[in-house]
């Protein structure tokens, strides 16, 4: 890794490129890590990967952490690792919740956040989709391609998509998105990728219900509740 | 042995009879109803589907079914046979996904008649230790499931204790262990639908005919 | 399915244009007597038994096929899904759809204290799951700042590479069965349920063991464990010898593996493709070389590494990488040395349970532990490890509390699918099958 006082420097070849873009460093646990504006984000990788003598050109992980209650509260981490040399360095890009977080504590993402994704008194028994769409009636071949999010959609926090810079970041911005609704401005196809394609809401949100669904004793309810 | 030889030799030639010839017959014929003689047939031939999830996938079909050490051909299980069309039974081995649902519901419908289905493993049988938005808490939710077995995963000698129980029941009569030992029918949950709710009258039916078995 | 000579490639897919001759069908259409001809130029197909020449073929429609594969399919190695646009035989795109097994363990791990989330993650890639629990317990010592004990090291390594081979074991039974030798499936099976006696032995359970804790392992090894392991080490390589008896110059299995699948090297790291893949293309990346995390640097093991990237090469690489392995286990087991199998920070680390009887602190401490769970100060490490399929990494983002606020592998079965794409379009169904099988996916990992 580089240490702290060659982090300092990275950071200040930085600055002279594209002022302004790296807003804090941070060395915890032998593990350097850049804060950088997100608005700079496709230069600073881009930077990182092509400046003489940086050569940062493999993308490990990319990945979203919330931070509730602190804000701004979406991370979205970027692990660069310099194969010649060895070492790692973390990019952080903090993004704001669009939604006024003055909606509530535990807001509930607008729609009902589903437990079960799918409803299970349905009378006909097929299983249904949270969003009521009837699921295992599609034949195999047309299945409907989910269309992805409107650009500009102001309900959701964005950033600039670097599956130009990194082609391995295709699959995982999706995944940001899928669990944390984080728009990838420039992403060839951003759909769900692990949750049903009709899923409402962003899972992995820290307001987000874990789901699941307490187990019942009706026996000893129905006796003597 | 060289009796049995001798007395099959006398069979052939004509020369047992009466007493000899019954007991003869008693040691070798066995005498059943034809739905018996079916129910024998099924349980011992259930050819079961190639389904696997995930970590018991691992356990059963791969090390149970296609294994040396724990072979489940020898109970009758043969082959694996990948089209549902084709397969007696299923095994969901594994969690269940929000998304897999539909799909295995699917490939339960596309089994023909008689078919069963075990659930195998906490995580399919209850949802195991996943309470949370993406695994279904228990196929039984949308799907009927005639075995249960515990484990995460199951050992296969626990699988195959499990496929014997079933092979018991498809021969008529079903085990229902602590239940019976404790008269503790009537505590099973119908937690399908809420807390206050109540089996559909088919299922009560279903429910009360079974009892009447075993108390018989 | 076959292209008509004369409108040859206008009813065809968007990928076409190959030049002259494409390969990939097989015969070139635009053959003017309409007789196929091999690439070569040599004229292949049936003649009549006089020598009058075949009369062109009656023209046929042709288009795209879209099939799908999966999610229930008997090679698809766990509920993937595959959309594949067909041209005959030929792949056009593929589009893998996963999701099928996503269980949220991410967002069950934030619920529970530290030490319950081993578990959860074990069972993400469940045919590796020392190595989930090695991400895990790596990445929380380092936020926690725990140094684990010389033996607790030797004991993860061992069982670290006795999970490698029963990764690749299972691996290739199942991709040996894809390709139709259906007997390497017994013979992988057998072995591995050998690995499974090991893990039983010392861990009480053949999968999910949970045998690694913060600080160590849970438990010491039983003492005739080493015996067995030494008896297991010393047939494996012999087994491997069989395997390779059975499989290496096997006409069948050479004619589909040998030139398929190609990927270049710089592709392969450009998709972030990491593992057995990007070594059998050529380049020596393996973490265990690169970044010193137990005890591989005072090991002597040697890296396999392929030179065409095919589905043969990842092949090769990985039963190499077996045999490895058995080494690495004995020269670990010569090495191991005594002392406590788990570090002494009564902080983080369960006390023994014989001094729970006697020593009020060690009570307290079990208590504090067990209900509520050590708290880690505010902080993320990101921690990765070779695991059988590339590197996997965690990432755990702890607030201060005793539950960690964000748990996120970067799988590499998750990572290696991206390169799926370019390994099967422009060949064979049959191909994609078998390049599928020496991806090597686990669902289980792909989808968390």
């Amino acid at each position: 890794m580089p240490d702290a006082p060659g982090l300092e420097l990275i950071r200040g070849e930085i600055e002279q490129d594209h002022p302004g873009a790296v807003l804090d460093t941070s060395f915890d646990r032998d593990q350097p890590a850049l804060v950088v504006d997100s608005a700079q984000i496709l230069a600073v990788l881009a930077w990182l990967r092509d400046a003489p003598g940086q050569g940062y050109g493999f993308l490990s992980s990319l990945h979203v952490a919330d931070y509730l209650p602190a804000q701004p509260r979406f991370g979205v981490h970027y692990e660069l690792l310099n194969r010649d040399r060895v070492e790692r360095v973390r990019v952080k890009a903090m993004l704001r919740d669009p939604v006024a977080s003055a909606a509530g504590p535990v807001a509930g993402e607008g729609a009902s956040p589903p437990s079960l994704g799918f409803s299970p008194e349905e009378e006909d028994g097929r299983p249904r989709t949270s969003a009521g769409r009837e699921t295992g009636r599609r034949s195999s071949g047309d299945t409907p391609s989910p269309t992805p999010p409107a650009e500009g959609d102001a309900t959701l926090p964005e950033i600039d998509s670097c599956a130009e810079l990194f082609p391995t970041a295709e699959f995982q911005e999706r995944e940001a998105y899928d669990f944390f609704g984080i728009l990838f401005r420039g992403h060839p196809d951003l759909t769900r990728i692990l949750l049903p394609d009709d899923y409402v809401g962003w899972p992995l949100r820290r307001d987000f219900p874990v789901g699941g669904e307490p187990v019942t004793f009706t026996y000893n309810e129905r006796r003597y509740g | 042995m060289r009796e049995r030889q001798l007395r099959a030799r006398d069979m052939l030639r004509g020369d047992l009879e009466g007493e000899e010839l019954e007991r003869y017959v008693e040691q070798r014929v066995v005498m059943t109803n034809f739905e018996k003689l079916l129910d024998w047939a099924r349980a011992n031939s259930m050819f079961p589907l190639t389904f696997g999830l995930a970590c018991c996938a691992i356990e059963a079909p791969i090390a149970l079914v296609g294994s040396p050490r724990y072979d489940l051909a020898r109970f009758g299980a043969e082959v694996l046979r990948a089209s549902p069309r084709q397969a007696d039974f299923i095994i969901l081995s594994g969690r269940v996904s929000i998304k897999m649902a539909p799909i295995i519901r699917r490939l339960y419908d596309q089994m023909l008649e008689p078919k069963w289905a075990i659930s195998m493993g906490a995580c399919s049988s209850s949802g195991g230790m996943f309470a949370n938005y993406a695994v279904v808490q228990g196929a039984d939710k949308f799907m009927p499931i005639d075995l249960h077995i515990p484990g995460c995963p199951p050992r296969p000698e626990a699988v195959m204790y499990g496929f014997n129980k079933l092979q018991r029941k498809i021969m008529g009569s079903p085990d229902q262990g602590w239940r019976q030992r404790y008269n503790a029918s009537g505590t099973e949950e119908w937690a399908r639908g809420g807390v206050r709710s109540a089996p559909s009258p088919e299922a009560a039916a279903a429910y009360e005919e079974a009892r009447g078995l075993i108390r018989a | 399915m076959a292209d008509d000579p004369g409108t040859g490639r206008s009813a065809a897919g968007p990928v076409a244009g190959e030049g002259a001759s494409p390969p990939s069908l097989g015969f070139s259409p635009g053959e003017e007597g309409g007789r196929p001809r091999t690439p070569e130029g040599r004229e292949t197909g049936r003649r009549s038994s006089g020598d009058t020449p075949s009369p062109t073929p009656p023209a046929v429609e042709t288009e795209v096929m879209t099939i799908n594969i999966g999610p229930h399919h008997p090679a698809t190695h766990g509920v993937l899904r595959l959309v594949v646009d067909l041209e005959g035989e030929v792949v056009r795109e593929v589009r893998p759809l996963v999701g099928y097994v996503h269980t949220g363990i991410e967002k069950s791990c934030e619920q529970h204290s530290y030490w319950k989330v081993i578990p959860f993650v074990e069972r993400m890639d469940y045919v590796s799951y020392f190595f989930q629990m090695e991400a895990f317990c790596g990445a929380v010592e380092r936020l926690v700042g725990l140094e684990i004990p010389p033996r607790a090291r030797y004991l993860r390594t061992i069982f670290l590479e006795l999970c490698r081979i029963h990764s690749h074991l299972v691996w290739l039974g199942t991709t040996a069965l894809d390709l139709g030798a259906v007997s390497m499936l017994w013979y992988c099976f057998r072995e591995r349920d050998r690995v499974l006696d090991l893990f039983e032995m010392a861990t009480g359970q053949r999968m999910h063991t949970r045998y690694f804790q913060v600080g160590g392992v849970i438990e010491d090894v039983p003492p005739g464990f080493e015996a067995k392991t030494r008896e297991f080490v010393a047939e494996m390589p012999v087994r491997v010898k069989q395997y390779q008896a059975l499989l290496d110059r096997n006409e069948v299995f050479l004619s589909r593996t040998k030139g398929t699948g190609i990927v270049s090297r710089e592709r392969l790291l450009e998709l972030g493709v990491t593992g057995p893949l990007l070594r059998a293309a050529g380049e020596p990346w393996d973490l265990r070389k690169a970044f010193d995390y137990l005890v591989y640097p005072e090991l002597d093991f040697k890296v396999p590494v392929g030179t065409v990237g095919d589905n043969y090469d990842r092949y090769r690489v990985r039963v190499a990488e077996m045999v490895e392995s058995t080494r690495i286990v004995e020269q670990a087991l010569d090495a191991l040395p005594d002392g406590p199998h788990i570090a002494d920070n009564r902080k983080y680390v369960l006390p023994p349970r014989s001094e729970l009887s006697t020593s009020m602190e060690s009570l307290i401490h079990h208590f504090k532990l067990v209900t509520e769970g050590y708290r880690v100060d505010p902080g993320e490490v990101y921690y990765s490890i070779e695991s059988p399929r590339g590197e996997l990494g965690c990432f755990v983002l702890a607030d201060g509390s005793s539950k960690p606020a964000r748990v996120h592998f970067r799988d590499a079965s998750f990572v290696n699918l991206q390169a799926f794409r370019e390994m099967s379009v422009g060949g064979y169904v049959a191909d994609m099958i078998a390049s599928l099988g020496m991806l090597d996916p686990i669902l289980g990992g792909v989808d968390r």
